[in-house]
């Protein structure tokens, strides 16, 4: 099986090595990443805040570069729910575009959703010894309907220790722009997030998109507080090599 | 945009009051516990959703019909029905009918249209006496100030304030405890039912078929506003109907299960036409007045219309994770909240709330809370694109815009822009991330620290991870090793 990564411009700049966890799990399972260069950004910083068109100029060099994949796959359940829930709308102009953006919608995959739904792996032989809390993401989980899929994958982690976040569902306050825009309202969003975050004593904070594990993080590091966060693909990537040896090579 | 600034600005003062933010945390928590055992406990909530997305949506998609339809049973019914294009059309009417009265003191429920036409204000400087009886507006009305809430109009109060206000208003010897506060409202208003000339209610449904006016009330207070003066005038939005009782069934209940957690709600009043021969009690008038203000835009709007199936529950308030930080006042519109953010600027031209749709994460809690399924957070991207269309923004956000699409389009402009920020970022670096508090960072940073560009963007480790992989492959490529 080959799979096209959708890198997200925010893992491309910031977060590179979640992309690097990202396709070193695909590969053990047997998958082939490919990463077509042309890609830049689902668009979304510029749909969200009510220029169309600006979104569109970048949102095309998805359609393009995806053209030919079987699958796309990509760390953020937002920028992938960008592309399910807005694209062919935001396409609408023009029939073919529409229907590459329509094509696309219907191949593309947040990484733990493809894991779990498309290659039908709930247990990637990882060991985490440590206390982790999972804030599920608000886009990943109502826009594109990625509830459980982390939460499969996270229990099967041997030796992990998963406590429930309370008010898990409330939005961490990141949204994009309105971070920046709206900032003291987001800050007061996620202090209340921090400090529920605190009250489950957790050491390592998990998370299906970066843009609210950035936020997350940042005002944790602001707290100067010592829990660590990581996209998932990094918490399953380290409990890979942690649990190596204690499992049966996985493939598919 | 003009605005811009005015929603953070009020929400700062917000932010800065921990009784009310204390107290609106208190409230909606318990709302939504309340919320999620009712719906658990009736089961089947989706279904029960898209019943109601589909009764609105029809009602919606025929209106003039049913408004029709409406109009002509209100009148059989011995009632009368005037039709106001905006709120001082509404106002005026009001104020028609309460000098023809000769009315000197007017008892009201509670009503959002009635504050969406600023009635009370104009009737108090007509020296007519106005009363809220629904206690929490009787709260809010007391410290001369406007619901907070859609359907909990004081829940920036909490019971010390409460107990204040009372006093003030001659309550003696009062405590904080629910009871007496209550008692106290309950002997102040009895008095006010009495005397009052005219009583004013809102409508939560107007049934078309019969033309009933439906008020749901947890107080009882409506049957009095109704029943005890003279006339009656009822105040509602023009989308405000349903086609029958059959459809009242499955809104009585969806509303209250999410407005409050109450599986029914205590009071539900039916009114049809004024009070007939035989009758013991009612108003021997009955006024209705059906507002446009504005709604009548969204029927020709694909991407609005849905706004107007919305059955004002509050669902969406008590969920909404930035309502919870700033209440409702910080809106700056009688209709606060997700709803408000996108019901205010589509009721009002101009740029007045356009800042409002930009209060908002588009986390989509709203569109999940909603019995009616809205797209709320849809509709917030939708009147950003307005806001762009129409130039009711900020030439640098635009340029900023501009600039994205620019480097955006094109990987290569993508690759050497991010270079250029990579080498950019510098001298604001310190211990491996960014404080500093300048720019457009400021919003960010004043809360919390920022990441810095990795040194190295995944693209350009893409080559050497490629090689690691055939690596791999090879080695476990063989896969029955
Ligand atoms: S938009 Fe939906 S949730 Fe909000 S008040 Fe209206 S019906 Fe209730």
């Amino acid at each position: 099986m080959k799979i096209s990564l959708f890198i997200t411009c925010m893992v491309d700049n910031l977060y590179p090595q979640v992309g690097v966890a990202m396709v070193k799990i695909l590969d053990q399972l047997g998958v082939e990443v490919v990463f077509p260069e042309g890609q830049t950004c689902c668009g979304q910083p510029a749909f969200n805040s009510g220029y169309a068109a600006e979104a569109r100029a970048s949102a095309k060099t998805l359609l393009e570069a995806f053209a030919d994949a079987d699958y796309v796959v990509s760390p953020s359940g937002s920028c992938t729910g960008m592309i399910h829930h807005y694209y062919e709308d935001l396409f609408a102009g023009d029939a073919q575009l529409a229907r590459e953006a329509k094509a696309l919608a219907a191949k593309t995959y947040e990484f733990s959703q493809f894991l779990v739904n498309v290659l039908g792996v709930t247990d990637v032989g990882a060991r985490f010894p440590y206390r982790v809390t999972y804030h599920p993401s608000c886009h990943g989980a109502r826009l594109l309907g990625v509830k459980d899929e982390p939460l499969t994958l996270l229990r099967a982690v041997k030796d992990i220790e998963l406590i429930d976040l309370p008010y898990a569902t409330d939005c961490c306050g990141f949204g994009g722009t309105f971070a920046v825009k709206m900032g003291d309202i987001s800050t007061a969003m996620v202090t209340e997030k921090v400090s529920h975050v605190r009250e489950t004593e957790a050491t390592v904070l998990v998370g299906t998109d970066m843009g609210c594990l950035m936020n997350i993080g940042g005002r944790l590091s602001r707290e100067h507080s010592s829990v660590r966060v990581m996209h998932i693909a990094q918490l399953l990537y380290e409990g890979m090599q942690l649990g190596a040896g204690s499992r049966e090579a996985i493939t598919i | 945009m003009n605005q811009g600034s005015h929603v953070l600005d009020r929400a700062r003062v917000a932010l800065g009051d921990d009784f009310l933010r204390a107290a609106v945390r208190f409230t909606a928590d318990r709302l939504r516990t309340k919320k999620y055992a009712a719906t658990e406990a009736l089961g089947r909530w989706e279904n029960w959703r898209s019943r109601g997305q589909h009764i609105r949506a029809h009602t919606v998609a025929h209106l003039d019909y049913y408004l029709g339809q409406f109009a002509d049973n209100v009148t059989r019914a011995g009632g009368n029905v005037q039709f106001a294009a905006d709120a001082s059309e509404a106002s005026q009417m009001v104020l028609d009918i309460i000098k023809s009265k000769q009315a000197r003191s007017v008892v009201k429920s509670k009503s959002m249209v009635s504050e969406e036409i600023g009635i009370n204000h104009l009737l108090e400087a007509a020296d007519v006496e106005v009363v809220e009886t629904d206690l929490g507006e009787y709260i809010v009305q007391l410290a001369k100030e406007t619901p907070s809430h859609i359907i909990i109009p004081a829940i920036h109060k909490n019971r010390q304030q409460i107990k204040d206000l009372f006093t003030a208003a001659g309550g003696e010897n009062l405590t904080t405890d629910t009871k007496t506060l209550a008692a106290f409202a309950r002997r102040t208003m009895r008095r006010k039912f009495l005397e009052a000339d005219v009583g004013i209610t809102g409508c939560n449904f107007g049934i078309a078929e019969s033309g009933s006016v439906v008020l749901f009330t947890n107080e009882g207070n409506a049957d009095m506003v109704t029943n005890l003066p003279q006339t009656h005038i009822v105040l509602m939005g023009m989308e405000r109907l349903l086609p029958s009782f059959a459809d009242l069934e499955v809104m009585a209940n969806l509303l209250p299960r999410s407005a409050t957690g109450q599986s029914i709600t205590t009071y539900m009043s039916v009114l049809t036409g004024p009070r007939h021969e035989g009758d013991h009690d009612g108003a021997r008038e009955l006024h209705i007045i059906v507002l446009d203000n504005g709604r009548s835009n969204q029927l020709a709007d694909p991407k609005m219309k849905e706004v107007l199936n919305c059955i004002r529950c509050g669902a969406c308030l008590n969920v909404c994770p930035v309502y919870r930080q700033i209440g409702g006042h910080a809106y700056g519109s009688v209709y606060p909240g997700p709803i408000g953010a996108v019901l205010s600027p589509v009721l009002n031209q101009g740029e007045q709330y356009a800042d409002l749709p930009y209060a908002s994460s588009l986390c989509g809690a709203c569109s999940e809370a909603c019995p009616v399924k809205i797209p709320i957070h849809d509709m917030l991207v939708h009147l950003r694109q307005r806001n762009v269309e129409r130039g009711w923004v900020k030439p640098a956000e635009r340029q900023a815009f501009k600039g994205f699409a620019f480097a955006f389009a094109k990987v290569g402009r993508y690759k050497l822009a991010m270079k250029t920020a990579r080498m950019g970022q510098g001298p604001l670096v310190r211990d491996g991330h960014i404080e500093a508090k300048i720019g457009p960072l400021r919003g960010w940073t004043a809360g919390r620290n920022a990441p810095t560009l990795a040194k190295q963007s995944f693209r350009d480790m893409w080559s050497s991870l490629q090689g690691e992989l055939k690596t791999t492959t090879r080695e476990s490529g063989g896969k029955g090793k």
